[in-house]
């Protein structure tokens, strides 16, 4: 490790720090519907997005419509999705002329983005036309963003409201969330990679004659509007396979830094917004802290496993940190910190190959998915997610304190407990359940590009992110087969849809709540104790049910490479 | 029931809970706990593929006959926990048993009465009770006096007086009338009388689970089905590394790693906080109760009795100008000396302390002595030709200033009006019409009664003061007593108001009280705590009643909420963190016959693969016996606000949670080797 690397993830960790709180302020605002600056420009189209759609900007929705209105939107996004995919070859803006996404790979494919997972099974620029970049995965870039914020948001308001019937309405959400929020920012960051040198074209792959004179196609396409919105709302779906390791997608350490930051930027300042509805801005800091303590935890260790670099490979004479599968640009300090930040929020863009990562290196970004993705975690599903834990940690560490658990004056009773921990419960059945058929199934296991732990690792990699709707791939695994493409898509509905619904659900039941007082009685939610109270229930509760998987591959991988054993 | 043995661990209790043990691995009185129950399952499977090894001879027999063994010890070990509690409150029961001897009770019919036998009583009968005569079932007096003696119920054998009207009329089944006699209409059916309620309570036997019960159950269930699938997915990541588990290995890592020790325990938690309450004579209606006795926010405390002693006393003689205060004193002691009323009395007292003088002889002072009445409110003593009177200020003054309004009255006056303005009462004294002073009748505020407000504070709970007094008296006392709030002058629908408006505001509210008119704050209040010497409404209105008729107790009752509560938050706590050190065993262990560097997490480096998981399995079993005694006291609570408790807590049950497996494993596991177990 160097004094520069360090210097680098404190650059970054500190600009996200001080985000968190104007865009805090900026997004509450948008939120509550107050008049600003663009509404001007975009109050018009919000206003006729509503009549056009019948919605009634006042009317809000108890959480069973809100969940029911959420579902079937994301049902239609999926099916409109699915139908772009099977039948582009016939639709316009097809320059590179792709032909119909076969059905299996259309399903994940479709499920992966309305998820906000964006698992890619598919190179970009050999499977998918413009418009189906455009129109199709752009477009659920921003939806499933917004979908995930709105959840959130139906959250924060429950919190801040006392007895109340209602969580807010959907589709005013969905609708603020883009407009105001995810397009501004996504235009802005456009104009800004464009200028560092990504391309934004809509004119066919170029042709070039190299120096020693091969023939060359050069993908080229509108990158820079996808790049900007997939870090921005977490999706993570690159344009180009190599994704955000390829020079048209990721520049330079300049637009490399920008890009992080998109990623952790909504994540960091919900937060906030959290902490100013319910009138305590210190309460969205304490969650901001633990998410902190956890991210500079996995950064340490990932840093560290990198910069130490693989013995087999110094036995050899090559000395310093392992720089198999990554950039140059980059360097370890920069890969290690994209990788974390990458996995922490559900993004899955990565600018270094996860699979060429030391045993404990690669074992970070798993961990954090594991653990549901709540370091900062995707943009809303992170916030919803630590949440969560949180109920879980008021209810059992409250009644330490000798009352009924309360957290925010709301009580913490049995509907929100069997709620948290039917979430919690669904991301070790996804990710342990896949997995545990899939390591015994000859065909999934033919798969895997390696033999031992590390081929266990690269299965249980990809229905973690999965599951985890991070959508980054250990690389080395073939994930484009009839069985893939379907569990891996059924993880990655259950990764988002059973924690969605139990997360409004417990949004409804807490708005309904009366508010208790605060009190001497009351432990207070917003000191370094319940920091640590937090991160202990996310790495126990959260993180135990894995050690046996993780012991059975990095841990062992990484114990064996230190021996000298290979596979 | 005072002379309960308050031994914890009690051979009485201890020998018939070991039978109780093993009747309650009945599956009908398992599946009430979903975690024991799964371990139920996993221990009937293991045996079964144990018998099946033995007849086919399968490997490591002596090693899995011992895992199998100490799976059937845990599951008694559970039992062995929450028989041990309902023992305790079986004996109590018993105890009560024994005064619910059949009664006969003289029903009224007519004129006389006939003899019928006390289980054929219905509500509405009138009966007649006389000396020596058992009570038949709860009832209330309708006609006449009688001195009862409750020692059944509250283990006190001083009688207390029983009559019809006022606050006093409710009796209890299975009491004993001393002396005199009264009718009784009975309010109880057969079965359903405050003893046989109190039976059941204490037994158990109705005992249904808690709201906060219920939510950690669901989080145990939640807990225990996450490493069902951390564990069932395990054979098939063994086999892709080429390996195998056994069964009994896999069954042995699930059962240490869900949340077995507050699954054990968590009855016998919830049993022994209902017993804590008895043996402070206070019988709460539902387990819900106790519980929101922890949450309480607003204690509601009447003044006389609670706050002040019961009766004001003489603190102070204040003669007006051109008079003595030994003249003052001689002449208040005169008045009062045959006033039986306490007030009276510590006249008398005060006199003799302060200036030496004696009592007399009423009969030698040739004396006639006038009794207080609520029309005059004076009373006095006229001997020799002297009238002396003493009573309510303005009933004094207004007979003399009938003649004359003279300074002496003027003074006076102004000295009541100070004594009342420091919240004490003031009486005044005049000879001959002529007034000689006031005395000043002081509340007494219990000793200590303000530290206890002080530790509430910290606790988070508000006290409100209720007092018939007039706001002025009221706030002096309040603020002598250290309470938050005071409401004067109240009556029954201020209080009832009270009690809505702070519920309203999400707190919850507990008060006490013995009246008919206190029944309908005692039902809206969260916590109702009736005493026993009240009316069958007041009774009939709370979720709690005090036997010793000792409304401080409210403290006590709030602190044995929040204790229970908390021995269930530090229990779980404790068992979810132990799963760090279980892993840290059985994992390696496990994994060790084809991953050989796996052995480098075994950090505790524990002899052998078998040694280590038998290690695991018995340190699981022995923990929960070793905490029944925890979950029967309970965790302590100290009253030092939420922030220091969890930082407390947290460290005891949460660190030591991690770090004490690690040591007792350690140390079974060289006690295993040693003794060539494995």
């Amino acid at each position: 490790m160097t004094i520069n690397g360090w210097i680098e993830i404190l650059v970054f960790t500190g600009i996200v720090v001080l985000l968190a709180r104007p865009l805090g302020g900026y997004m509450t605002a948008v939120f509550a519907g107050e008049q600003m600056p663009l509404s001007a420009l975009l109050g018009p189209a919000e206003r006729g997005l509503y009549r056009l759609a019948g919605i009634h900007e006042r009317d809000e929705q108890p959480w069973t419509a809100y969940a029911l209105s959420l579902l079937a939107f994301n049902f239609v996004g999926f099916l409109a999705l699915y139908l772009l995919l099977r039948l582009q070859g016939w639709l316009p803006l097809n320059p590179a002329g792709m032909t119909n996404v076969p059905p299996a790979l259309a399903f994940n494919t479709a499920v992966s983005f309305v998820t906000n997972t964006n698992w890619q099974n598919y190179g970009g620029e050999a499977t998918v036309s413009y418009l189906t970049q455009m129109l199709g995965l752009t477009v659920q870039n921003f939806l499933s963003a917004a979908t995930g914020i709105a959840v959130a948001m139906a959250l924060i308001r429950a919190f801040a409201r006392k007895s109340a019937r209602t969580v807010g309405n959907f589709w005013v959400d969905l609708t603020r969330g883009t407009l105001y929020l995810l397009l501004p920012i996504a235009v802005v960051m456009t104009f800004v990679l464009v200028w560092l040198g990504v391309p934004q074209t809509l004119a066919p792959y170029a042709d070039a004659t190299t120096l020693e004179g091969a023939h060359q196609t050069i993908a080229l396409g509108p990158v820079a509007s996808q790049v900007a919105i997939k870090m921005l709302g977490t999706n993570g779906g690159g344009f180009f396979n190599a994704n955000a390791a390829h020079p048209f997608e990721n520049p330079d350490a300049v637009s490399n830094l920008i890009q992080m930051v998109a990623i952790f930027a909504i994540g960091a300042a919900l937060t906030n917004v959290f902490g100013r509805m319910v009138g305590n801005e210190r309460q969205g800091w304490a969650i901001l802290a633990a998410m902190g303590v956890l991210f500079v935890a996995g950064v340490a260790v990932c840093y560290a496993a990198e910069a130490a670099g693989n013995p087999l490979v110094h036995a050899l004479g090559v000395g310093g940190g392992n720089m198999e599968g990554k950039e140059t640009r980059f360097g370890v300090a920069l890969s290690a910190l994209f990788a974390v930040v990458t996995t922490a929020a559900s993004c899955g863009a990565v600018n270094a190959m996860h699979d060429s990562f030391m045993a404990l290196g690669g074992m970070i970004p798993m961990i954090n998915m594991m653990l549901g993705e709540v370091i900062v975690g995707g943009v809303g599903a992170g916030f919803y997610g630590i949440l969560l834990f949180v109920i879980v940690a008021i209810f059992v560490a409250g009644l330490m304190v000798g009352r009924t658990p309360e957290y925010l004056g709301k009580k913490i009773e049995a509907k929100e407990v069997k709620m948290a921990m039917l979430a919690v419960l669904c991301l070790p059945l996804a990710m342990l359940g896949f997995t545990a058929v899939a390591v015994v199934l000859p065909a999934a296991v033919a798969s895997t590009a390696n033999a031992g732990p590390h081929g266990f690792s690269e299965i249980l990699y990809a229905y973690t992110s999965a599951a985890a709707n991070n959508g980054s791939a250990f690389g080395g695994l073939s994930g484009n087969t009839g069985w893939y493409n379907v569990t891996l898509g059924l993880a990655m509905l259950m990764g988002r849809f059973l924690v969605i619904v139990p997360a409004l659900a417990i949004a409804g039941s807490v708005a309904a709540k009366k508010t208790v007082p605060e009190s001497a009685g009351t432990f207070p939610t917003d000191g370094a104790l319940f920091v640590g109270l937090i991160v202990g229930v996310i790495v126990i509760v959260g993180g135990l049910a894995f050690f046996p998987s993780l012991a059975l591959g990095p841990i062992v991988e990484h114990l064996a490479v230190v021996a000298g054993r290979t596979f | 029931m005072k002379s309960r043995s308050a031994s914890l661990l009690d051979a009485r209790i201890l020998v018939p809970a070991i039978g109780g043990a093993v009747r309650k691995l009945d599956p009908r009185s398992l599946i009430h706990n979903p975690v024991m129950f799964v371990v139920a399952v996993v221990t009937l499977l293991t045996t079964v593929l144990l018998a099946k090894d033995a007849f086919t001879g399968g490997g490591q027999l002596g090693f899995s006959f011992q895992i199998v063994v100490w799976l059937w010890v845990t599951l008694l070990f559970a039992n062995f926990a929450e028989a041990v509690a309902e023992g305790r409150g079986k004996a109590q029961a018993d105890a009560l048993r024994r005064t619910r001897t059949e009664t006969e009770a003289k029903l009224v019919a007519g004129d006389g009465y006939r003899t019928v036998p006390g289980h054929s009583l219905k509500i509405g009968d009138v009966v007649l009770v006389e000396a020596g005569d058992i009570i038949p079932s709860d009832g209330e007096v309708i006609e006449g006096v009688a001195s009862v003696n409750e020692a059944a119920i509250t283990g006190e054998s001083a009688p207390v007086i029983r009559e019809s009207g006022g606050d006093r009329s409710a009796v209890t089944g299975g009491t004993e009338v001393l002396s005199d006699w009264v009718r009784v209409r009975i309010t109880a059916a057969a079965g359903s009388t405050f003893i046989d309620r109190m039976i059941a309570l204490v037994e158990g036997a109705e005992r249904q689970k808690t709201p906060n019960e219920i939510a950690l159950n669901i989080l145990l269930a939640g807990m225990t089905l996450v490493f069902v699938l951390a564990t069932v997915s395990i054979p098939s990541f063994v086999s892709y590394a080429g390996g195998g588990v056994p069964v009994v290995v896999l069954v042995a890592l699930f059962v240490t790693l869900i949340p077995t020790t507050i699954g054990a325990l968590l009855s016998a938690i919830g049993i022994a906080g209902m017993d804590r309450l008895v043996r402070f004579n206070v019988l709460a209606m539902s387990g819900r109760a106790v519980e929101a006795a922890g949450d309480v926010d607003t204690l509601l405390l009447d003044k006389t009795g609670t706050i002040t002693l019961g009766n004001r006393q003489a603190a102070e003689f204040r003669p007006v100008r051109g008079v003595e205060a030994r003249e003052l004193a001689d002449a208040a002691q005169l008045a009062s000396l045959a006033d039986e009323t306490p007030e009276g009395r510590s006249i008398v007292v005060l006199a003799k302390e302060k200036y030496g003088i004696r009592g007399r002889d009423m009969e030698s002072l040739h004396a006639r002595f006038i009794p207080f009445t609520a029309q005059t409110r004076m009373s006095g003593i006229d001997h020799d030709g002297v009238a002396i009177r003493k009573g309510a200020v303005d009933a004094v003054l207004r007979t003399i200033a009938a003649g004359r309004a003279d300074a002496a009255v003027r003074e006076a006056q102004a000295i009541a009006d100070e004594v009342a303005k420091s919240g004490g009462t003031p009486l005044a004294v005049a000879r001959d019409g002529r007034v000689l002073g006031v005395v000043h009748l002081k509340d007494i505020v219990k000793g200590g009664i303000r530290e206890r407000f002080a530790e509430l504070r910290r606790m988070g709970i508000r006290t409100v003061m209720i007092t018939g007094d007039n706001p002025m008296t009221a706030a002096a006392i309040a603020a002598e007593a250290g309470v938050d709030d005071f409401l004067a002058e109240a009556t029954p629908e201020d209080k009832l108001r009270l009690i809505r408006a702070e519920q309203a505001k999400g707190k919850l509210v507990a008060m006490c009280g013995d009246g008919t008119n206190d029944a309908p704050a005692l039902a809206q209040s969260d916590v109702g705590v009736a005493m026993n010497t009240g009316t069958v409404a007041a009774r009939e209105a709370g979720n709690m009643v005090d036997l010793d008729s000792d409304p401080t107790k409210l403290i006590e009752i709030v602190e044995i909420g929040k204790q229970l509560l908390m021995t269930r938050g530090a229990l779980t706590t404790f068992s979810i963190a132990n799963d760090v050190a279980k892993y840290f065993a059985i994992i390696p262990a496990m994994f060790l016959a084809f991953y050989p560097e796996l052995g480098a997490l075994n950090v505790m480096r524990l002899a052998t693969p078998e040694s280590a998981i038998l290690s695991a399995i018995i340190f699981n079993a022995l923990i929960i016996v070793a905490l029944i005694p925890l979950a029967l006291r309970g965790v302590r609570y100290r009253p030092v606000g939420a922030g220091a408790l969890l930082s407390r807590n947290l460290l005891i049950y949460g660190l030591g949670g991690i770090v004490v497996p690690f040591v007792g494993i350690k140390a079974i596991d060289l006690a295993v080797t040693a003794l060539g177990l494995a």
